[in-house]
């Protein structure tokens, strides 16, 4: 009994270990190939281990001669603006659709749900047109108007609403509050861990997207990381992997160190438990 | 708490009519409820009791009827603005705020602004500091009365039941409104707490001098702590009156049946046209007209006596079992026609084995065969 527990531990640890590999290889592939010296990259003889550690050169050349800084300032603007957009409107309609009786509740969620089906790249040809048209192109603006509603953040939230307790909300009710305050100072503090998983969704998926950006932006004033990124590939420094993989590794950091530091947050989101 | 408080208010319905689509909860409930009284709505789940406290609580308005609560007709007003304040069945306290943040919040909603509750933004309220100050020294003193100071700085989770309990009270009290609701508030607290509770509520009811609306389905509940009992069925008031008249006289069957733990025995009776009831081998007779037919007797299992084997005028009875409650018995007996009786005798000497059930007519209760209560005094006629 005892042995054959061992035995189906060891097996599926060395399961997950393997899948822990598969993940893990293009990330530490990445962060060896950006400490790597030029020479090495391409070289005849291969070493796991870098013989000599160019990191420094690298990094100077991703941060110092390309766009990078300027497009990870631009990123994360997006990224924020379009987060802090979602949540002021997806939380109040996600409550609405979970907790309030009105006319035409089913039907509207109905359009969520029929809005989950919906690829960015369906709208993305009268959203680009009605930009242009409005003068609108390679801004901001351009960048996050198209995600400022979410229907994934509208479900998810409503979901979580779902599960909070309706006496509570009586009890607010009679002590004085509306519902807007109701929103915002009870039911989205406890919807804490389901933001916080939505925000890593929406900020991975924003950060790493080059989709959108591709078709709005022109400038490199406006460029984001993903952008910056392609063209720091086209330009001169073409065939430099080494930097190149510097600032992947750079733009991948924050998401990284934003998840570890969220972890517990979002896998208690994703799995859904109520408040209490 | 604030030494002037206010004059309780009493509460008027009149007519009140609630529908969900083609089902009607409340069928027309006329009640008034007079000021500092403790009022019980009790009845079986699914009676419309919780529905008409939330009616009162403005949270389902009406369809049909009025609510007046003091001397004002409440029926347009959203329930913050009713001056009511109610106790729920799962406590409903706010889960992240802590106890003195759950208690202080009614008086925050009535006396800061929403500029001076909004973060940062309240930071430039002069006032504010001031009114936080008045509100968390009535919270404390609410606190006091309730036993519950030290638990100030905890937040919901980390009590217990009945501590949860006495917070969700606090946030009532504070507000000193015109009527206390409560929404069955002790049926989540296990049964020794329950009994302590029940005492404390009514010491508290007493010491307030405040009108409760109180709602269970513990028919226990009601008979301890109410000055008046409603008893409700099917959306409407079957009886309403002290807990000893629902005990003593009670208008119909549902109600004899309900109130009384354990409940009321009924043997099947026949009514003669010449007065005379026969049950189980015995003739009753009634002193009054009474129309023929079927009808039911009622029994409280303590109008039933111990009596010697084949006592005349007597129900033979086999037992079926005999629970010991200390100081008395409850006989769980079968008649000869098939109907259980229940007696409780004291426990002052051993249950025989054979025995029979005297009966006290005095103590009988009589309803027709529509269930209704017949007025009338019943005699035994005891066979020479």
């Amino acid at each position: 009994m005892r042995r054959r527990g061992l035995l189906g531990a060891l097996l599926s640890h060395a399961v997950l270990l393997a899948g822990a590999v598969l993940m893990a290889a293009p990330f530490l592939w990445m962060l060896l190939t950006s400490i790597r010296p030029p020479e090495e990259v391409f070289g005849t003889v291969f070493n796991l281990i870098p013989t000599r550690f160019a990191g420094y050169e690298n990094y100077r050349v991703a941060l110092v001669e390309s766009n990078l800084p300027r497009a990870l300032l631009n990123g994360a603007i997006v990224c924020l603006g379009i987060l802090a957009v979602q949540l002021l409107f997806a939380i109040p309609s996600a409550y609405a659709l979970a907790k309030l009786k009105f006319r035409g509740r089913e039907w509207l969620f109905g359009l969520v749900l029929f809005g989950l089906c919906v690829p960015i790249q369906v709208p993305a040809l009268p959203l680009y047109l009605g930009l242009a048209q409005a003068g609108l192109l390679d801004s901001f603006f351009a960048l996050m108007a198209p995600f400022f509603l979410t229907v994934f953040g509208m479900f998810l939230f409503r979901q979580f609403f779902r599960s909070y307790p309706d006496e509570v909300l009586d009890a607010a009710r009679l002590d004085g509050m509306g519902e807007f305050e109701i929103v915002w100072r009870l039911a989205a503090p406890a919807a804490l861990p389901a933001i916080a998983a939505f925000s890593i969704f929406s900020i991975v998926a924003h950060w790493n997207d080059l989709y959108w950006p591709l078709i709005v932006v022109t400038s490199a004033e406006r460029s984001v990381p993903s952008l910056a990124i392609l063209a720091f590939r086209d330009s001169e420094t073409g065939g430099n992997y080494g930097a190149l993989m510097a600032a992947a590794a750079i733009t991948t950091a924050p998401l990284i160190i934003g998840f570890f530091a969220a972890r517990r947050a979002f896998l208690r989101g994703i799995t859904m438990t109520g408040p209490r | 708490m604030p030494t002037n408080r206010r004059p309780p208010a009493g509460i008027t319905l009149r007519g009140i009519v609630k529908r969900y689509g083609p089902a009607t909860v409340l069928d027309g409930i006329d009640l008034d409820i007079a000021p500092g009284e403790f009022l019980t709505l009790v009845g079986p789940s699914g009676c419309g009791k919780s529905t008409l406290l939330r009616t009162i609580a403005g949270f389902e308005p009406q369809d049909e009827g009025q609510v007046r609560i003091g001397d004002r007709v409440v029926d347009r007003l959203p329930p913050a603005e009713r001056d009511v304040a109610m106790v729920f069945q799962s406590y409903a306290l706010y889960p992240h705020m802590t106890v003195a943040g759950n208690i202080a919040t009614p008086l925050e909603m009535r006396r800061l602004s929403l500029a001076e509750r909004l973060p940062l933004l309240r930071l430039a309220s002069p006032r504010r500091p001031r009114i936080r100050r008045e509100i968390m020294a009535e919270v404390e003193a609410v606190a006091r009365q309730l036993d519950i100071l030290p638990l100030l700085a905890r937040k919901p989770a980390q009590l217990s039941g009945g501590q949860r309990q006495r917070v969700a009270l606090g946030r009532a009290m504070v507000r000193d409104p015109a009527a206390f609701l409560m929404d069955e508030p002790l049926s989540n607290l296990d049964a020794r707490l329950r009994v302590q509770m029940r005492t404390e509520l009514a010491e508290l009811h007493k010491r307030l001098g405040a009108t409760f609306v109180y709602v269970t389905h513990d028919q226990v509940e009601a008979m301890t702590m109410s000055d008046r009992v409603a008893l409700m069925e099917a959306g409407r008031i079957l009886q309403l009156g002290t807990p000893a008249a629902l005990y003593d006289t009670p208008a119909s069957i549902s109600v004899a049946r309900f109130i009384g733990s354990p409940p009321i025995n009924l043997l099947p009776a026949e009514a003669r046209a010449d007065g005379a009831i026969m049950t189980e081998g015995l003739r009753l007779h009634a002193h009054g007209a009474l129309p023929a037919g079927r009808v039911t007797l009622g029994l409280r299992p303590e109008a039933l006596e111990l009596a010697p084997p084949e006592t005349p005028g007597t129900l033979p009875v086999s037992l079926r079992r005999a629970e010991n409650l200390g100081a008395e018995w409850l006989l769980h007996a079968v008649t000869p026609g098939g109907t259980d009786l229940v007696a409780r005798v004291p426990a002052t000497a051993p249950v025989p084995e054979r025995f029979s059930l005297a009966i006290d007519p005095a103590r009988l209760h009589l309803f027709g065969a529509d269930g209704q209560r017949l007025v009338t005094r019943l005699g035994l006629r005891v066979p020479a």
